[in-house]
């Protein structure tokens, strides 16, 4: 399934009556089993696109399609920069918890649960509830509920960006090997250029507000992705690349804030 | 020789031990100096009777059934009426919370209602249902109604946005969405709720049961007041006092139990 995302805007309201322009014609293809990484400055509107192409907020023009979806599955699935795990809901619960909306049969929900529960690495803690979890795993409960789904195209909004540095670092191998296994169309959403280059096939670049696409960048790299490839020159090089681009936007956005 | 200045804890005023034993010896204290005060004969036992006295007065009530029998039909008068008001309460308050049309007719209406005093209804509901149990029913459910629409309102409006765009990311409806995240959100406030009207339905209770009836707890302290039987009235407070204790304790269990994911977080 492609992601065609065409002259898409947005304007919002704000507290004050202000019109604001979040998103300005913004368009952008993602290929079937593509990586792709949306970078940009804080408040770039990059968030807002990603919310717009999961059917979660009204656009002001332009529109979001998928072209040849599959049948019987979700278009897409997201995972959220806060986790959103349901408190009430355990471990099992929680990634039970699109399955449920899909209308799926309980003990065909608690296997196919219980798989993912698996592959992410939260064996023994099916019972616990959120709270009971560290970032981390909270973390992976997220992306079990998001693949449990297997949905067309795996959104994800700033995944590990509230996790901290070295708990990020083993997140993004983790994922880049469940990505290995599966290839699941991915959007990833991040204001971290490392983070992007490592993990994308290609980095589509946001501007500052009003965000408009700056750049769409190959990433050099080859699969699957090693540590070691962060001191490759290609990444190096794709990395300064992109820093040269963005750093006035985001020195104008710290002026800004 | 260096001058050398110690440290000390500057928050130590702040500390709130938890004087275990003042909490016990507080109210046996207060037990004793009222037997006290009996045997002296400082106060007429016909004012004020002993707790020994009001004890040995309870125990036989209890043995010749007659306690129980007031007891039973109070505490059906409040079964009744805390649950129809609570269901009332709970599905007007989530449908205030949650759909706009209902939000705009819903809390002008309950804004308005709110301040009466729901005793003061009591005659106008005798008067529509009559001086049977309806009345008494209705009028505790009334007084409990309002606690639950409105804590039930502030629940439902709390439900944290995040989680109802990832049920909605996940599929979920309307229907889904109020079953699977605002009733879960609003289940603290919604306990929260159970408490105050428990409070306010045994105030009511005790009122209903002054008019027209021959048994419940308020009606044993209303005629034993009325035939100077003071230590029988007495019986009839510390049984309303017991009431309220258990209930207080038995919402607590519940609340561990509706919501265990609140537990040592």
């Amino acid at each position: 399934m492609r992601v065609i995302i065409d002259r898409l805007a947005k304007t919002y309201v704000d507290r004050h009556g202000a019109a604001v322009e979040a998103l300005s014609d913004v368009s952008l293809t993602v290929e079937s089993q593509e990586f792709v990484a949306l970078l940009g400055p804080s408040g770039c509107g990059k968030s807002t696109l990603l919310n717009a192409v999961a059917g979660l907020l009204p656009v002001s023009a332009g529109e979001v399609m998928f072209e040849s979806p599959p049948s019987g599955r979700p278009l897409t699935a997201m995972v959220f920069q806060e986790f959103a795990l349901f408190p009430w809901r355990t471990v099992q619960g929680n990634v039970e918890f699109g399955l449920e909306e899909l209308g799926m049969a309980a003990a065909e929900r608690g296997r196919r649960a219980r798989v993912l529960i698996e592959t992410t690495g939260l064996a023994g803690f099916e019972a616990r509830y959120p709270h009971q979890l560290s970032g981390g795993m909270r973390q992976r409960v997220g992306i079990a509920r998001a693949l449990a789904v297997d949905p067309a195209a795996l959104l994800m909004d700033e995944p590990f960006s509230a996790l901290d540095a070295q708990t990020r670092q083993l997140m993004q191998e983790e994922l880049l090997a469940l990505w290995e296994r599966t290839r699941t169309t991915i959007l990833y959403v991040t204001h971290n250029i490392q983070e992007a280059v490592y993990m994308a096939d290609r980095v589509v670049v946001l501007s500052r507000r009003p965000g408009r696409v700056l750049a769409e960048i190959d990433v050099p790299l080859k699969r699957p992705r090693t540590e070691a490839m962060q001191t490759e020159p290609g990444y190096l090089e794709t990395v300064e690349r992109i820093w040269s681009l963005i750093k006035d936007q985001a020195r104008a956005a710290l002026a800004e804030q | 020789m260096t001058e050398r200045i110690h440290v000390v804890d500057g928050t130590r005023f702040l500390a709130r031990p938890e004087h275990r034993a003042l909490r016990v010896l507080g109210v046996i204290g207060l037990v004793v100096l009222w037997e006290a005060l009996g045997r002296a004969g400082a106060v007429p036992v016909l004012f004020l009777p002993s707790p020994l006295g009001v004890l040995r007065e309870g125990w036989d009530m209890l043995r010749s059934g007659e306690l129980l029998v007031h007891i039973g039909a109070s505490l059906q008068r409040l079964a009744w009426g805390f649950v129809i008001g609570s269901a009332l309460g709970i599905a007007v308050g989530v449908a205030v919370g949650f759909f706009a049309v209902a939000e705009a007719i819903g809390t002008p209406l309950i804004a308005a209602t709110f301040p009466i005093p729901k005793i003061a209804l009591l005659p106008l509901l005798i008067l529509w249902l009559g001086l049977g149990e309806p009345s008494k029913i209705a009028v505790i459910a009334l007084g409990v109604f309002f606690p639950m629409a409105i804590n039930t309102y502030a629940g439902v409006r709390q439900a944290d946005p995040l989680l109802i765009r990832a049920a909605v990311a996940f599929g979920a409806g309307r229907f889904s969405v109020i079953r699977k995240v605002v009733l879960p959100s609003a289940l603290p406030m919604i306990v929260a709720g159970l408490r105050l009207a428990a409070g306010t339905a045994l105030l009511l209770l005790v009122a209903a049961e002054m008019i027209a009836v021959e048994s419940g707890v308020g009606f044993l302290v209303l005629h034993a007041g009325n035939i100077m039987a003071t230590t029988k009235l007495m019986v009839g407070i510390v049984v309303l006092s017991l009431l309220g204790v258990l209930s207080h304790w038995g919402l607590g269990r519940l609340e561990r139990a509706l919501i265990p994911w609140r537990a040592g977080a």
